[in-house]
């Protein structure tokens, strides 16, 4: 019997029973069982066919129909099939065919199994590679899928100047995913993950029959009998997975949600204290919200007794944990009972006597209120509907207490809806900035940590980024930068200080308090989710003069340049422009160069991701700007020039005009300008020129005006149509457009052609305009463009009449 | 009505409210016009001792809604600390004060008191099984229905017995109880379900300010 797997009988619905032997080559019949001698006919009585459900199919009709209405995938060689759905009555034991691995349950040697009527089991257990498992208790309809059935909104586009990194626990890449509203801002470690039930259950422990019985009392017992089998589960130590899946298992989890259900006050403290703590466990909240268990605590909320409304919050909380949780809590008006909650600790000028006694209770009623409210806010939808039931007074007015247990829920809240920005307004007005900056001098870790996240989300406005200031909230945040070794706190405070240091002020506030010392100082080993708030904030810093000789004298250039070499997104955005900014100084550009920076950003524009590339390219301008011998040094890099002029093909408005800018810096250096003009600039940039993006026109026109003094790269623009575009720019609202449009006008009218062009366009009239502005530049150029076209008009006259 | 001379009422409660940690006067006159209902309802004899056991149950099941006889006359001992029969407007009053609101040391005591069937100060095994023997609901197929019982027993037993003595002393009950409060009434429900106390004073009056506010 080499290769053999199992045996089977099979009856299907329309045909007589039939003996298979499943082997590794396939299955095929057998000659069957003799009764009387309880011994299997080993030999083969039929083809070898691949699988059992081919084999079925071929055999049985009625199995072939019910196959082809399934919907679910069929697996080459894996079986797999609701049980519900088929209408075969199989006798058999699962198995999985020609993977002789799993022959652990069935062995060719234990012919009793097969000589016995085998009775379906009730578990499938598959193997854990496939997508999907099937189990007879999992609700059919599972889809794992996250399906976006929302309209989806939008939020602020991407900004250009790095996005957060994502820390383990809070927001993923960021912004796109808000795009799809359902989203949250929880990386999605914790989305509905397949259920897979534990493999062959060998060895069930002991718990799991007590449990079992347990269970049996909680089903047939009046309230006494419950409440004794309640308590005596909490003995168990329900942290162990097994212990948490034996209560599911032995269905469980449908009582304990039936005792939420009824009058009984005290069941439903037993039952919530028990699924509180089970809920902790992934499988056990998606089984909780599969069995309806989340309306029925939103329910409870309601109660009187401040102890079910506890237990429910903070169950609640646990269960609320993934996407498909915390919108069933929103549709069942939750968000606003939990928001109630927070309403419950008064103001400690109560001078009840039995104060004292209520006041720890309502502390903590708003505790788990907040608990579950931070949970259930990491939704999109739900952070709007939490704002909109009133939430953030009631958050603020919790901020202003000392108990820390309740500000870090109360602060996680505020931190997970500041990314909001209609919350960012709301916040200004509670003066929650304050409290937050008072908190990040508690002693308590968790605490810094989530203040200091509020604040980096909340100073993406301006006017926060001036009350952190006005509260004092700049020396903390540099003082934490000195503790290295809470690594999340770090991350938190890091960005933080980026956000504030995009005010001038607060920038100067931390040279004072030498911030950007330790700043340089985190620049080597640290995760990276410290290290692109880090650089973030010294590229804000280097906006300025005096900051950036400090970076080159406390050597911050070498470590910031290794970074170019990265393959982080977010962290390359911000060191590219870090760098950038650094290069202003001709002697840190000394330095960048020595260490080979510029040809490390010139490679970086061959970066795929489009916010890199863009990022280089405008760190390129200054480095170019401002290095000694740019020409050469520009013409050393191999393919360099023919990269850039290649990006003008992108897509991506923002790479386009950094490119650009790059060129206009390029093409000072006259053999360069011959070179790119050699790789077709000169068409590529014409043909960019259709467009209504202020930022582009600004560069293309500067860079058109700059590649004008070339060869007959004038008259080249004309024929690329590359002039009535341009004058359209002169309608624009942007001063910078119209001064690089009169530039590049006045270059492009030295040819004739040219000028005629404009003139018909209309260009003379809005030149004219322009003269009288108060930027010299730009009244220089429009007058010389003018004067042109004026002098061409003149000498066709005369050539007319002469 | 019991046309109680004020005076006499006004005196009675005098006496009783210092007794009484828990109940402001009015809320003492409030029971004590009740007992004196309940006494006239109920007794034939006329009797001014007190109310006997069945008033008393009575008053019980329609207030509280309590159905477990034993449970009942339980009670009924506990409020009876002379042992006369009957419940006399001072036993009344000390039993209320402790069965509506009572902390948890005195409902602990109290509670122990009612489960103690032979008041030897030990709540037996034997006592627990009286106890609980129609906590479960019989299962047709089940051989010895009794096993689930003994189950329950044993493991309540195993849960609050700290001496392990094989019994439950006074000790050991309040150091449950302490531990997990939802244990205070685990052999049957031996105090009001909160739910309805509200009943029990006219919602009429106003509710004085020492009592819990959040209870609508």
């Amino acid at each position: 019997m080499h290769g053999e797997i199992c045996y089977l009988i099979v009856k299907p619905h329309d045909c007589d029973s039939i003996c298979l032997t499943c082997s590794t080559a396939g299955i095929f019949v057998n000659g069957g069982i003799d009764n009387e001698a309880e011994e299997i006919d080993y030999e083969r009585h039929s083809e070898i066919y691949k699988d059992l459900v081919t084999f079925l199919r071929e055999k049985s009709a009625k199995f072939s129909e019910n196959m082809s209405k399934q919907q679910h995938s069929f697996f080459g060689d894996k079986k797999k099939g609701k049980k519900k759905s088929t209408s075969v009555t199989e006798k058999e034991e699962v198995c999985t065919l020609s993977k002789p691995s799993l022959a652990l349950e069935k062995s060719p040697s234990e012919k009793r199994r097969t000589l016995k009527k085998l009775e379906p089991v009730l578990k499938w257990t598959c193997p854990v590679t496939q997508e999907k498992k099937n189990s007879a208790k999992e609700s059919q309809d599972e889809k794992s899928t996250p399906s976006i059935t929302e309209k989806p909104k939008s939020t602020s586009p991407p900004t250009l100047a790095g996005k957060p990194q994502s820390l383990s626990r809070c927001k993923s890449s960021v912004k796109i995913e808000d795009l799809v509203s359902e989203s949250s801002s929880e990386s999605e470690e914790d989305e509905e993950q397949p259920d897979h039930r534990q493999e062959g259950q060998t060895d069930l422990p002991s718990e799991y029959w007590q449990i079992q019985k347990l269970v049996k009392y909680l089903k047939g017992g009046n309230q006494t009998a419950t409440v004794i089998a309640l308590c005596s589960m909490r003995d168990f130590n329900l942290t162990l997975e097994t212990c948490q899946l034996a209560i599911r298992d032995v269905g469980g989890l449908e009582v304990l949600i039936n005792l939420l259900d009824t009058d009984e006050v005290k069941c439903k403290i037993g039952s919530l204290k028990i699924l509180k703590e089970i809920s902790h466990n992934s499988q056990i909240r998606r089984a909780i919200v599969d069995l309806g268990g989340l309306p029925i605590m939103v329910k409870i909320l309601d109660s009187p007794d401040k102890n079910l409304k506890c237990l429910a919050a903070e169950t609640i909380a646990n269960v609320a944990n993934f996407r498909r949780a915390r919108r069933t809590v929103r549709q069942h008006g939750g968000i606003k009972k939990l928001v109630e909650l927070l309403d419950y600790a008064q103001s400690k000028t109560d001078p009840m006597h039995h104060h004292c006694l209520y006041e720890t209770k309502d502390v903590e009623v708003a505790r788990c209120g907040a608990l579950a409210l931070w949970s259930c806010s990491k939704s999109h939808i739900n952070k709007e509907a939490i704002r909109k039931a009133g939430g953030i007074p009631l958050l603020a007015r919790l901020l202003k207490s000392s108990h820390q247990n309740m500000l870090i829920p109360v602060v996680g809240t505020l931190q997970e809806c500041a990314s909001e920005e209609r919350y960012r307004a709301a916040i200004k007005a509670e003066r929650i900035i304050e409290n937050l900056v008072k908190n990040l001098s508690s002693e308590n870790e968790v605490l810094q940590e989530h203040c200091a996240m509020a604040i980096y989300q909340c100073a993406e406005d301006k006017e926060t980024r001036d009350l952190v200031r006005q509260h004092g909230g700049l020396k903390p945040l540099a003082t934490l930068l000195n503790n290295t070794d809470n690594k999340e706190r770090l991350a938190a405070v890091t960005g933080a200080i980026w956000k504030c240091a995009i005010c001038k002020e607060n920038v100067t506030k931390f040279r004072e308090y030498k911030a950007i010392e330790t700043l340089v100082g985190l620049l080597t080993d640290q995760p990276e989710e410290v290290l692109v708030n880090v650089v973030g904030a010294l590229g804000e810093c280097c906006q300025e003069h005096e900051n950036r000789v400090i970076i080159r004298k406390c050597g911050g250039i070498q470590p910031l340049v290794n970074l170019l070499v990265g393959t982080n997104q977010a962290l390359l955005v911000n060191v590219t422009k870090a760098v950038g900014a650094c290069a202003a100084e001709p002697e840190n550009m000394m330095i960048i160069d020595r260490l080979d920076g510029v040809r490390l950003l010139w490679s970086l524009l061959k970066n795929p991701h489009p916010d890199v590339k863009a990022s280089a390219a405008w760190a390129l301008c200054p480095c170019i700007e401002n290095a000694k011998d740019a020409g050469e040094m520009v013409r050393s890099f191999v393919g360099g020039l023919e990269l850039v002029v290649n990006l003008l093909k992108s897509e991506n408005k923002e790479v386009l005009a950094s490119v650009c800018a790059a060129i206009t810096n390029i093409a000072k250096d006259q053999e360069n300008l011959a070179v790119i003009t050699d790789h077709g600039v000169v068409p590529l940039l014409s043909k960019l020129a259709n467009t209504n993006n202020d930022k582009l026109r600004w560069h293309l026109a500067e860079a058109i005006s700059r590649c004008c003094m070339w060869g007959r790269n004038r008259i080249a623009f004309g024929e690329h149509k590359a002039v009535a575009p341009l004058v359209r720019y002169l309608k624009s609202k942007d001063t910078n457009v119209h001064r690089a449009t009169a530039q590049a006008l006045y270059q492009l009218s030295e040819d004739a052609n040219n000028c005629i062009t404009m003139h018909e366009n209309g260009a003379v009239r809005l030149l004219l305009d322009m003269v009288g502005s108060p930027d010299e530049v730009l009244q220089e150029a429009a007058a010389g463009c003018i004067s042109n076209i004026r002098r061409l008009a003149l000498a066709t006259e005369k050539a007319k009449y002469s | 009505m019991y046309t109680a001379n004020r005076k006499r009422l006004q005196k009675l409660t005098d006496c009783t409210s210092k007794a009484s940690k828990h109940f402001n006067r009015y809320e003492i006159e409030c029971l004590i016009k009740l007992f004196y209902t309940l006494l006239e309802e109920t007794a034939e004899k006329q009797s001014s001792i007190g109310i006997d056991r069945n008033a008393f149950r009575n008053f019980l099941h329609t207030t509280f809604g309590m159905t477990d006889d034993m449970i009942m006359d339980r009670v009924f001992r506990a409020f009876d600390k002379d042992n006369d029969g009957f419940v006399n407007v001072t036993e009344w009053i000390s039993g209320l004060c402790i069965f509506l609101r009572g902390n948890l040391e005195e409902r602990t005591k109290y509670c122990f008191e009612v489960y103690d069937l032979n008041g030897d100060g030990f709540i037996s095994r034997e006592e627990m099984f009286h106890m609980l023997k129609n906590s479960l609901l019989k299962q047709p197929s089940e051989e010895d229905p009794d096993e689930g019982i003994k189950d329950l027993v044993d493991i309540t037993l195993k849960k609050m017995d700290h001496d392990h003595d094989g019994k439950l002393s006074f000790a050991d009950y309040e150091t449950s109880v302490k531990e997990e409060a939802l244990l205070l009434e685990a052999f049957g429900p031996c105090l009001p379900d909160t739910k309805l106390l509200k009943k029990l004073f006219n919602p009429k009056k106003k509710v004085p300010k020492g009592t819990m506010r959040h209870h609508s």
